[in-house]
């Protein structure tokens, strides 16, 4: 993408736009300290916005620069100065960002205001702040041209993210807050390391300068290992995965929706930069097919794990993880053997795709299911029923974002699949486009779990306590605005297909839904098919008392027997690896595994 | 130059045990302390790549020390952290036990055929 | 020439058996105290590296205030300290792990010990660009001028940092004051040093601050100083914490990355690009921003060791 000419000179003025990206929500945060009480609040939303429009601004001067828009911090070049670059992949996750933040700020304005009577309030002042260095640290990742800054922003985002998961200070959500943090610190250090050992290879921390330098050496080879290792901890693919679930589940929904949605997103996208534009010619078939086997392994269990969950957030944050685990299925793609390099090309549009649309769409349904909460007083899947006349923009976002995410035409994750498929045909590695289609009928699975509850008759027994006083007192009327704002997130992942993506992403011009009527009514029904099989035969459902579904049920008895038993040992898998010293032996066994797998070739 | 080798070598020795024991010791303050000692290996890593590159008159290159300065500011700033909530959550249960709710997820197979 | 490494092998051997005492030590007090000690031995060998100016942040933050930091902690965590038998790992997954950390810490070892030699540096264009902005202190020139965006930046994860940690307060105590660091009887020696030391360290800190446009010293080996000296008078009962909601201490914990950002767009607006410094006032603007961020490091770091507010307001 990024020619070798103008990687280190300024794009004139356009390149101010840059550094507007990131000081717009650095500044907002700053004057919102100083301000405080209602203040803090309006300033965050003022400044979404314009935050917004800098990031437009940026995806339509892209194309133009025919590269990467560059912007030199106080005119000093690499290696003696930093960088700003924003190349395709940047713009288009700045604006997605910008998306998400705006959707999730109209969100939260209601469950993050300041009591009447009171000047200010600890949650919404800390939220409002936090929300806006997220957002500061994510733009940061995007553009920063070079690893030591990158890792300054990759600081920023865990400081940030890590108080959001505890704002409500309830003991579990306390602890979830201290494993995440402790172990993204682990996972920082290990970057921080690669980083100094990268330095001292070549005296530049500068991407586009290592680019042209890195060769396989041992300094690089262990800075290439331990900064993915660290980085995936942060980004929490299995088997380090262990902070995830309570603290994207335990988060309240506009830090969840935050959480799940952008700031993995992070760490993951550091590692498309140092394995795509960093060491592209330093990776083997061992590596990247590695990686993606984690990746598979993340969309098994995350999927198996999340059918087997009672509360809707937990599902959806074990959605997460598959999800993540479905991020990382293009680095086995891309990797062209004959050149012996990252290849940017189908996989790579196809996997920042998911990307985006998992950012849209898993933001609408935690948003989704933040209102369910609020209006039914819980989150028990099998008591949902009667949500959808309560909150119907609610359950009408999890619904299509639900559906963006199993990749139905035209949402960004059905072209991601689309080219994700084309690349495993192209590069005769069958082997990925089964996990790419089962990860489609997994994610259809719970799903259908969720939405059979939502849509289903009210079942008597499972309402009963429904009805109790806890319950009910915890029950709160949904504004309208936060139904809207889950819902346009869902339609835009839903529409995220459309858009042709030539000029930002390595797919050839005029890529976007070509299949026919017939093809795409395929497309949707298989996955729904066999989510729907997955769902009776694994999921956690209880057979209606009498009549014929009773019937049928019985005569599944064998087979769900054995679904259910292998549901229960992917929870015991899930809990084993969950502990802390497992994860942290995962940790140490993957940095020397990729180590070796990335000297394997010489 | 043979004090880069000497505290390269130490270096890697102080990160090596910092690792094990932010993976081995149970008590979180523990594991703090473990996260500093393997920052501190690291920042040492970033101290011997300067002296390597001492030139132009300098004892060692700037540019490595200066981002161990910014380094040293942002370890700070996450043990602040890491203790706040570790306090929080001491206060909150009387414990300081990181134990996750294993049995949280692993659930109860009763509602199930 | 045999005196010197054989003093370096002594300093690092004396490291390593402190760092080992700090993983092994059964009680967390003794483990914290070598941490300390640990962290001043570091301060020595970063000198012996021809680093003085990160010395002093060692000494001074990695020891000093991470220390006090971690003592204040194992004093109140004490109590809780006989429950935490849980997620203990057994004497073969211990043994693992120290297989695989140390196969890490031996692939580490070997790729410092393979890199080039002579080595990459930048010294020599830090030197060629020394004069741009006045400052003799090369480490400044780094910290304010070629990588000033990540000095911005880590202002703001400093501000963030904070923020994480207020949030930790209970609702009630929002706006009010962090628990009182009054530790002392009021005839006792720290009162005396509460008194004597603050007005040296004040000074001192200023001159660590000045004297970093030249030679080893900077805003934040400053603001440690001054934070440090904030907390002697807090310990000693002459002061207390201020109350978080206040203003003037917001203005005072945002003036460092808000004069910076100001800067950094005036260059922008003047027609040069973010972070540079106008030709003749570079050393008079890169101090102003300077003396701003020794006030805000000073007070964000002597808040981050308050903790959270934990007192409520008062009416």
């Amino acid at each position: 993408m990024s020619g070798p000419v103008a990687v280190l000179e300024s794009a004139g003025s356009s390149g101010a736009l840059l550094v507007l990206s990131i000081v717009v929500p650095v500044a907002a945060a700053l004057v919102a300290f100083v301000a405080g009480g209602r203040r803090t609040a309006w300033i965050a939303l003022a400044a979404l916005p314009v935050g917004l429009a800098v990031a437009v601004a940026i995806a339509a001067k892209v194309p133009q620069t025919g590269g990467a828009l560059v912007y030199l911090l106080g005119g000093w070049a690499p290696p003696l100065g930093v960088a700003l670059r924003a190349d395709g992949l940047s713009a288009v996750m700045l604006v997605v960002t910008a998306c998400v933040v705006a959707a999730i700020g109209v969100y939260a304005r209601a469950d993050f205001r300041v009591a009447a009577g009171a000047a200010e309030e600890r949650a919404p002042f800390t939220f409002w702040i936090l929300l806006l260095g997220v957002w500061g640290g994510l733009n940061t990742v995007f553009l920063a041209g070079d690893l030591f800054t990158l890792y300054v922003a990759l600081e920023i985002l865990t400081f940030a993210a890590v108080p959001l998961v505890c704002l409500d200070g309830r003991a579990e959500t306390l602890q979830a807050a201290l494993r995440y943090l402790l172990f993204a610190l682990l996972g920082s250090v290990l970057y921080l390391a690669g980083t100094t050992l990268l330095y001292g290879a070549y005296g530049t921390l500068d991407v586009v300068l290592l680019s042209r330098l890195v060769t396989a050496e041992p300094a690089v080879l262990v800075a290439g290992s331990l900064m993915t290792v660290g980085l995936l901890a942060k980004t929490a693919l299995v088997p380090l995965h262990l902070w995830l679930p309570p603290a994207h589940a335990g988060a309240p929904p506009a830090g969840s929706a935050l959480l799940s949605a952008l700031v993995v997103k992070g760490s993951f996208f550091i590692v498309v930069r140092l394995w795509f534009d960093v060491m592209p010619g330093l990776q083997s078939v061992a590596a990247t097919q590695m990686l993606s086997a984690l990746g598979a392994t993340a969309i098994l269990l995350g999927s198996v794990v999340a059918l087997r969950q009672e509360r809707l957030k937990l599902l959806i944050a074990y959605s997460t993880l598959a999800q993540i685990g479905y991020l990382f299925l293009m680095f086995a793609l891309a990797y062209d053997a004959g050149a012996a390099s990252m290849l940017k090309g189908d996989a790579l549009a196809g996997g920042m795709l998911q990307a985006m649309s998992h950012a849209a769409a898993k933001a609408a349904m935690f948003m989704a299911a933040g209102s369910i909460y609020t209006a039914l007083g819980h989150d028990r899947i099998a008591a949902l029923a009667g949500a959808g006349r309560r909150v119907p923009g609610a359950v009408a976002a999890f619904a299509l974002g639900g559906l963006a995410l199993v990749g139905l035409p035209p949402s960004g994750a059905y072209l991601a699949k689309e080219l994700l498929l084309r690349s495993a045909a192209d590069t005769g590695q069958w082997w990925w486009a089964v996990v790419i289609q089962a990860g489609g009928a997994f994610t259809c699975a719970y799903l259908l779990l969720v939405l059979a509850r939502v849509l289903g008759p009210v079942n008597r027994t499972a309402t009963a306590d429904e009805t109790t006083d806890e319950t009910a007192t915890k029950r709160g009327r949904v504004g309208w605005s936060q139904q809207a704002a889950a819902l346009a997130l869902a339609a835009c992942s839903l529409a995220l297909g459309l858009v042709d993506w030539s000029a930002w992403l390595p797919v050839p011009p005029g890529t976007r839904l070509s299949s026919s009527l017939v093809d795409t009514i395929a497309a949707a029904v298989w996955p729904v098919l066999a989510g729907g099989v997955l769902a009776v035969l694994l999921g956690r459902w209880t057979p209606p008392p009498r009549g014929r579904l009773q019937q049928a049920a019985a005569a599944l008895g064998p087979l769900r027997r054995a679904g259910v038993a292998l549901g229960a040992g992917f929870c015991r898998a899930d809990a084993f690896l969950r502990q802390w010293p497992v994860a942290g032996l995962s940790l140490l066994a993957l940095a020397i595994v990729f180590g070796a797998a990335l000297s394997a070739r010489y | 130059m043979s004090e880069t080798i000497v505290f390269g070598l130490c270096a890697a020795v102080v990160a090596g045990l910092g690792l094990y024991g932010a993976i081995v010791n149970p008590q979180p303050l523990r594991k703090i302390l473990a996260f500093n000692l393997l920052g501190s290996g690291v920042f040492l890593f970033f101290g011997v790549v300067a002296r390597r590159g001492a030139a132009a008159g300098f004892p060692g290159d700037p540019i490595p020390q200066a981002l161990v300065i910014t380094g040293v500011v942002v370890a700070f700033s996450a043990t602040a952290l890491a203790l706040a909530l570790l306090l929080r959550y001491f206060d909150a249960t009387g414990s300081a036990s990181l134990r996750d709710g294993a049995a949280s997820n692993a659930g109860p197979e009763s509602t199930d055929a | 020439m045999t005196i010197v490494p054989a003093l370096d092998l002594f300093v690092a051997g004396v490291v390593l058996i402190v760092a080992v005492w700090t993983v092994v030590a059964r009680d967390s007090s003794s483990a914290v105290v070598g941490f300390v000690a640990y962290g001043l031995l570091l301060a020595l060998v970063w000198v012996r590296l021809g680093a003085p100016d990160v010395a002093l942040t060692e000494a001074a933050i990695g020891s000093g205030l991470t220390g006090a930091l971690l003592i204040g902690a194992a004093a109140r965590l004490r109590a809780g300290e006989s429950s935490t038998s849980a997620e203990h790992l057994g004497g073969v997954g211990r043994t693992l792990v120290a297989a695989l950390a140390t196969i890490v810490a031996a692939a580490i070892a070997v790729a410092l010990l393979s890199l080039p030699d002579p080595a990459p540096s930048l010294a020599p264009e830090a030197a060629a660009n020394a004069g741009a902005t006045g400052l003799g202190n090369p480490i400044t020139n780094v910290l304010m001028a070629f990588r000033a965006m990540d000095t911005m930046l880590e202002k703001f994860v400093l501000v963030i940092a904070l923020v994480g940690v207020w949030s930790l307060a209970p609702d009630g105590a929002w706006g009010g004051r962090p628990r009182s660091y009054h530790r002392a009887d009021p005839e006792g020696a720290l009162v005396f040093l509460a008194r004597v030391l603050p007005p040296l360290g004040v000074v001192l800190g200023i001159y660590v601050l000045w004297v970093s446009a030249d030679h080893p010293g900077g805003a934040f080996q400053g603001a440690t100083i001054l934070a440090a000296m904030w907390l002697v008078v807090l310990m000693a009962g002459l002061g207390d914490v201020p109350e978080v909601g206040r203003q003037q201490l917001r203005l005072m914990l945002v003036a460092g990355p808000v004069v910076f950002l100001i800067v950094g767009l005036g260059g922008l607006l003047l027609g040069g690009a973010f972070l540079s410094y106008p030709q003749d006032w570079a050393k008079p603007v890169i101090l102003a921003i300077e003396f701003a961020m020794i006030l805000t490091v000073a007070a964000t770091l002597a808040l981050l060791v308050a903790g959270p507010p934990e007192r409520s307001a008062e009416p």
